[in-house]
């Protein structure tokens, strides 16, 4: 696999705690091909639909997307396909997201800041962008968000805050 | 690319018949609008009430057929479901576009 989730820091906090590490609810690995991402976007909100509300599977179907979409265009070249390993896991502050590629690094390391477009008004059509809505949105509305670079994989990990009452 | 034209009241309206506009369809999508929209008409509408599923290059390719109607045409949005209204709101871009709760708010009849 690409990477060993029980080394990363949030599990090794929770030992600290006397907590037994948390039990990844959802273990997937698939090529970066827009069909397999289709088919893990279902596949999770799936797993998790019993537990979390709509507009919750909404957020995480459309985050993950984002996510996952990213992982494609940088790590899909025309010599190879890329593999995706993605861990879920629902504990009692929400969902944690875990998702290791073996692409390219991002640039300088860092996450792009997906800063919203600029919409003037009054609208100039001809100047909306057309892009640059995937970081916005998955900023906009994950917490946690975190990236590096472990070997040959680049990990992202992030959380969605799901309302506890409703979490099982 | 499941697309469906009909002229309606004057509109062109086109029916995405696919419940996902995502990046797996993204460019097929901009390709086929391209091609329908070529027939002139005055109003443009885009109904999207299929469509339970929206991700940022779903939204791209709708600005980007906004972008090749203007400045003759405007393009109009009927039938947005809640995640895909939620993309709209949250990047702001429901103030960019017209939208209508249905066809029928959008004064275009329902087809048969």
């Amino acid at each position: 696999m690409l990477y060993d989730p029980p080394n990363d820091s949030e599990s090794s906090r929770v030992r600290q705690k006397g907590g037994k590490p948390k039990k990844t609810n959802l273990h997937l690995v698939f090529p970066t091909e827009a069909m397999a991402v289709r088919d893990a976007l279902r596949r999770t909100v799936a797993r998790f639909l019993r537990q979390i509300s709509l507009d919750e599977a909404g957020t995480l179907e459309l985050v993950l997307a984002e996510v996952l979409n990213n992982i494609v265009e940088h790590a899909h070249t025309s010599d190879r396909i890329g593999m995706i390993e993605l861990r879920v896991t629902l504990d009692s502050i929400g969902l944690l997201l875990q998702v290791a590629d073996d692409g390219a690094p991002m640039p300088n390391g860092l996450l792009p800041d997906g800063k919203g477009p600029e919409i003037s008004e009054p609208t100039c059509i001809g100047a909306l962008p057309e892009g640059g809505f995937g970081w916005f949105l998955i900023r906009d509305l994950s917490r946690d968000l975190n990236y590096y670079r472990a070997g040959s994989a680049n990990i992202l990990s992030f959380r969605l805050p799901i309302d506890a009452s409703v979490a099982a | 690319m499941d697309l469906f034209a009909e002229a309606l009241n004057g509109a062109l309206v086109v029916r995405v018949g696919e419940d996902r506009l995502d990046a797996a369809i993204a460019i097929q999508f901009k390709d086929k609008m391209r091609e329908i929209a070529a027939q002139p008409s005055p109003r443009v509408v885009l109904d999207l009430s299929r469509v339970t599923f929206l991700d940022s290059s779903g939204l791209g390719a709708i600005v980007s057929v906004m972008k090749f109607l203007s400045p003759e045409r405007k393009l109009e949005l009927s039938g947005l479901t809640p995640n895909v209204d939620k993309v709209f709101r949250l990047t702001r871009m429901d103030t960019v576009f017209t939208i209508h709760k249905d066809l029928l708010e959008g004064q275009v009849p329902h087809a048969v």
